[in-house]
């Protein structure tokens, strides 16, 4: 059995939410005379309440994370994923000692150097020679060990012409690339990298995934890798944590992992709001429905057509305006935008009252997989933006094989973002 | 399962209040060596004077100290050029107060880096101090400029003379420096959470100079007061420094032990409170 070099055991991180300022002094005389005095548990970290963001909860403490226990073996690739908010950068900045765990222990071997984002540190007026020094210090090298790397380094970034220029003259692709070269050659035994590599161009994306590929299979080392590509985290990664609302939901094998992150990742068809969660001074979201021909449902054939129907309120007469739909696929890429340009609010004023809307996506349009979608409504002249409620909804596109299925016999993966039917001659 | 026990770090929510980890500081010296120099370049480029900065600043001073204290208050200087006995409390005092001010404000200053990375945090503030010392120095030549024009200009009426008090400079200095990173270590630390008393700070320190010998000799102080000055701990090290360059000032070992004591104190109560801080102050800012 390889060596375990990071052991977690009952990591929990609490947060205060909300306003911190106003009141902390009196706050922590009554927490210390509650905890210290009389001994008791603290009135403000409330036990049990897990991190969701669209849930309101019921104290000002929410826990990032929650009771995470893991043992990683040397030269494992990790990939870390989850839904924004679920605890993946938490426990990142716990591991690269940011912050401290509210409770539980963190074990290391080795050195760790973090790259929570490139260039931390950087300074404008240096030159880029200057700030390989400076960098690479701050992620923990000694001097002469950088200046034995130095040539190694600037070779990789590829702005030798400009090495003794200031950083400030330099565009943002050098100046990360400069970053990157650094960070990838710190010789610390863990390397924790957090989504760095949503810079740069394309070629120099691939240059840093082949390098953390080396870091990882080539020199044995340990890497942590958080990031939203799960192309990325499955070329890079062979193991995987799936966070979710702050509790490890699912670990082992990357695949395994990042198939339950994409089955996990599913939204409701049908949602009603009671409080005042998408409301403006004039608008209020009440309720969103996906429906198939005329019933509620999350799942739908490619054939057939999806519409998703929306239902509000006017909270004060005499409104122009309009509404506006974005749709989302799981890997988060922005598939459409439609605005209601021809709508009839936009020429006669609506009074209070509850009205709907809906739109229809046409069938063989969308590829299978999951998708989500936003609502707005916006007002023109001038150009206002009362409120765009993202996520609401969600669903899911299937192409079973059957009769009148776009796939024919074929079982395999299909690519792409839409799969419309498309003549062939 | 094997047995762990060699793990070279440990990263707990609460661990031993003594545990400073100087370790790590000294692991990470380079660093220190290049946030120094980083400081020291910044502030040259692009800047038409300079260095020129660093005069300009403690000529005014004593210029204007001169007319209002000297000329119209008509506080004396025990017999020294009141511009002499001005500029040399000046020059001590800002290293102090610089210390000071900048390290009180290193958790704030310094939250963006704070938050991405991890070094020892205790070398940003130790970096400020090492910094200080530059303008220090600069500041010092300013005021070997003055000794040597009054000394060679007869009609000036100067008496000063360099005393055996030289001696004890670079234990000023240092007692200097430290006291102004220990008090700065407790402020920059409660600050964090409590920002309103930042106010508090810079008004204090401003305060704090009219309670230390800077602007009036500690001979010329009412008996009655005179103790409540002496608890100063800057006081007797201005005293001392100007003992030690102009020949005048109640140079006494007696307060120096004082100093030193009270520095240590605080020193050691700063570090405390900053190594608490520090894990997890990234939460609060």
């Amino acid at each position: 059995m390889a060596e375990v070099v990071i052991q977690a055991e009952n990591i929990s991180k609490a947060y205060q939410i909300g306003q911190i300022g106003t009141g902390t002094i009196s706050r922590d005389i009554e927490r210390f005379f509650v905890t210290k005095i009389l001994g008791k548990e603290d009135p403000f970290l409330k036990i049990g309440e897990t991190n969701d963001r669209s849930k309101k909860g019921s104290s000002d403490i929410v826990w990032s994370l929650r009771d995470i226990n893991f043992e990683i073996n040397q030269g494992d690739a990790v990939g870390i994923i989850g839904k924004n908010g679920a605890g993946k950068s938490t426990l990142l900045k716990l591991l690269s000692r940011v912050t401290a765990p509210t409770t539980g222990t963190l074990r290391a071997k080795g050195r760790i150097a973090s790259l929570l984002e490139v260039g931390t540190g950087f300074h404008p007026e240096l030159t880029g020679r200057e700030n390989i020094f400076l960098n690479g210090a701050i992620l923990g090298m000694r001097k002469k060990e950088i200046a034995r790397k130095l040539d190694e380094i600037i070779a990789f970034s590829g702005v030798e012409r400009y090495i003794d220029t200031p950083v400030k003259r330099y565009s943002s692709g050098m100046y990360v690339r400069l970053a990157f070269a650094v960070a990838a050659h710190l010789e610390s035994e863990i390397l924790i990298v957090d989504e760095v590599l949503a810079v740069g161009d394309a070629e120099f994306q691939k240059k840093c995934l082949g390098k953390m590929g080396d870091i990882s299979k080539g020199e044995g080392r340990t890497i942590l890798f958080v990031s939203h590509n799960m192309s990325a985290v499955k070329s890079l990664c062979n193991t995987g944590y799936l966070l979710q609302n702050g509790l490890l939901v699912k670990s082992g094998t990357i695949d395994t992992v990042v198939e339950e992150y994409l089955r996990n990742e599913s939204y409701e068809a049908h949602r009603i709001w009671k409080s005042d969660f998408h409301q403006t001074e004039n608008f209020r979201l009440l309720e969103v429905k996906i429906l198939n021909d005329k019933a509620i449902s999350t799942s739908h054939f490619i054939t057939k057509p999806v519409t998703v129907e929306f239902t509000y309120e006017i909270l004060k007469d005499n409104q122009l305006y309009t509404h506006g739909f974005n749709l989302f696929n799981n890997q988060g890429i922005h598939i459409l935008s439609s605005h209601d340009i021809n709508s009839e609010t936009l020429k006669t004023s609506r009074n209070k009252g509850v009205y709907t809307t809906s739109i229809t996506i046409p069938a063989n349009l969308l590829a299978e997989g999951g998708y989500h979608c936003s609502f707005a409504i916006m007002k023109y002249n001038p150009f206002l933006v009362e409120f765009h409620a993202m996520e609401i909804a969600g669903f899911d596109v299937v192409d079973e094989i059957i009769n009148e299925s776009l796939r024919g016999d074929y079982r395999g993966r299909i690519p792409g973002v839409i799969r419309p039917i498309l003549e062939w001659k | 399962m094997k047995e762990h026990n060699n793990w070279d770090l440990v990263i707990k929510g609460k661990t031993s209040l003594f545990d400073l980890k100087f370790k790590d500081v000294w692991a990470y010296r380079d660093l220190l060596v290049l946030f120094v120099k980083r400081d020291f370049v910044s502030f040259y480029k692009q800047t038409v004077l300079g260095p020129l900065w660093f005069f300009i600043q403690p000529l005014f001073t004593t210029l204007v100290f001169t007319f209002v204290f000297g000329n119209l208050a008509k506080i004396g200087s025990d017999g020294v050029p009141h511009q002499l006995f001005y500029l040399c409390g000046i020059t001590a005092w800002n290293y102090f107060s610089d210390c000071l001010n900048k390290t009180s404000t290193v958790f704030r200053d310094n939250a963006s880096i704070f938050g991405k990375v991890y070094f020892p945090r205790l070398i940003m503030p130790l970096s400020i101090v090492v910094s200080n010392l530059v303008r220090f120095g600069v500041q010092l030549v300013l005021l070997f400029v003055m000794m040597i024009y009054f000394y060679y200009n007869p009609k000036t009426g100067a008496s000063f003379h360099i005393t055996t008090g030289i001696l004890y400079f670079p234990l000023l200095v240092i007692l200097m420096a430290l006291l102004g990173l220990g008090i700065g270590l407790i402020i920059t630390a409660i600050t964090t959470k409590y920002k309103d008393l930042t106010f508090l700070i810079s008004f204090g320190v401003q305060l704090m100079m009219y309670g230390t010998t800077v602007i009036y000799p500690l001979s010329t102080i009412d008996i009655k007061y005179k103790k409540y000055i002496e608890l100063n701990p800057m006081t007797s090290i201005i005293e001392a420094f100007r003992y030690a360059f102009l020949g005048k000032g109640e140079f006494s070992i007696y307060s120096l032990g004082y100093t030193v004591l009270f520095t240590v104190v605080v020193l050691f109560l700063g570090v405390l409170i900053f190594n608490k801080t520090e894990k997890d102050f990234v939460d609060t800012i």
